[in-house]
């Protein structure tokens, strides 16, 4: 049996996985960070993306979005402290879309006192959940 | 039958607070149920981050962040008060706020000034009524409190907090210990204390990204926003529980009620009855 590491995503509202895993990948602001078990000990932001767990003994990679929040490896052991995390399946592309679509056009109404860095930040999410949508998509058809 | 319309009238204007009340009781057992439960799940996060943050406070970094650096001379506290949105929840409020006021006066006693965040309706009201300093609220968190709409007001106070406005930051919410019992506490959220965060389980020399003042900013701001989550989501079950149990006083209150006027309903028609024969047989005696 191949090596693994506890990994546990958590948010401050709920608990979203708890297990062991082979291998995980996670959007560190700096890029995409893939640790093995027995990574030297990191702390990390994420940003807005998609997680991915590869289970012991199974093909199939759990898929978790997170929009930001706080990565912490120690060698057996690695915390994701997401901020807001929702299951993959569980995000409605249309409420993203319609997220994506405000943010755009207060970014292009500069009259409007929206908060310029805001709206960016909104943006940004709403696209990390479309592409996590889509990866979902791929992989299901 | 004098005075018996007026007493139906009355006891009919009972039973319906009594339906009111009763369905009061229902629906708050039903939330506190379901505040409980997030109470629950806020757990692991704030166990997670609770140690995250010792291993950090232990770890060697040329960087201390202000939260960690407690300061020689506290000339402003600021203090969070979290409160209900809504009423009729028994004396939860009045003891959380209660609290709070002895609080303000021991500090202002000793020449402390204080800055006031509101979280919830009730303590909103009674701060700007006693004059508190508010420096910023927030009301309407409902049910399910959402971290999106607490970092608002909790950023308010940490940035005072780093600016030097005020010196140290204390929480007084309403703590859940069982549903007949909550009780009024007051807790100091910065600056951290190392006793608070107990002791790392090991030493680890992390690698930090971007850097290291960046990611622990970021870390123990999340850590004090998750401690005041768990401490709203406290204080909603405590709501919750504290209503039921005041509803259910109520209901039967009601219902004694109602039996004590139905028992003098009784007897005003039975003397109405009595009158009424005896005017019957007197008027016959007369006749015959």
């Amino acid at each position: 049996m191949a090596m693994t590491i506890h990994v546990d995503v958590v948010s401050a509202e709920t608990s979203i996985f708890s297990g062991l895993a082979e291998f995980v990948v996670a959007p560190a602001t700096l890029g995409e960070v893939g640790i093995f078990p027995r990574h030297a000990p990191l702390l990390s932001r994420i940003k807005p993306g998609a997680l991915r767990i590869k289970l012991p003994d199974e093909a199939e990679e759990v898929l978790i979005f997170v929009s930001g929040g706080l990565l912490e490896v120690q060698p057996n052991v690695i915390t994701v402290l997401a901020d807001t995390a929702i299951r993959g399946q569980d995000l409605d592309e249309a409420k993203a879309l319609e997220a994506k679509q405000a943010a755009e056009a207060a970014m292009k109404d500069k009259s409007s006192e929206v908060d310029y860095a805001r709206a960016q930040a909104e943006l940004m999410e709403a696209l990390a959940q479309l592409q996590t949508i889509q990866k979902l998509k791929k992989k299901t058809h | 039958m004098a005075g018996s319309k007026e007493i139906r009238t009355k006891i009919k204007s009972v039973e319906n607070t009594r339906k009111i009340t009763k369905a009061m009781e229902m629906v708050a057992a039903s939330k506190m149920r379901r505040a409980q439960e997030r109470m629950r799940a806020a757990r692991p996060y704030a166990e997670k981050i609770r140690n995250v943050a010792a291993h950090l406070s232990h770890a060697h970094s040329e960087y201390k962040h202000p939260f960690l650096l407690a300061r020689d001379t506290v000339k402003t506290v600021g203090l969070i008060v979290i409160t209900s949105d809504k009423g009729l929840c028994g004396g939860l409020n009045t003891n959380v706020l209660r609290l709070a006021i002895s609080n303000m006066k021991s500090w202002e006693a000793e020449g402390k000034s204080v800055l006031v965040s509101a979280l919830g309706n009730k303590g909103l009201g009674f701060m700007n009524r006693v004059g508190g300093n508010i420096k910023s609220h927030i009301t309407g968190l409902g049910d399910a409190p959402q971290m999106e709409k607490l970092i608002g007001p909790i950023k308010v106070m940490l940035d005072a907090y780093v600016a030097g406005e005020i010196d140290a930051l204390y929480i007084s919410y309403t703590r859940f210990i069982n549903t007949m019992k909550q009780e009024a506490v007051s807790e100091q959220l910065l600056p951290l204390s190392g006793e608070q965060l107990g002791a790392a389980e090991g030493h680890w020399d992390y690698i930090y990204e971007p850097d290291a003042k960046l990611v622990i900013d970021d870390l123990l701001t999340r850590y004090v926003e998750s401690m005041v989550y768990s401490s709203v989501s406290e204080n909603i079950a405590s709501e919750q529980s504290a209503r039921m149990v005041a509803m259910k006083a109520a209901s039967d209150n009601a219902k004694t009620v109602i039996g004590e006027l139905k028992l003098v309903y009784n007897k005003a028609r039975q003397a109405a009855i009595t009158k009424e024969i005896s005017e019957i047989v007197g008027g016959a005696a007369a006749v015959a």
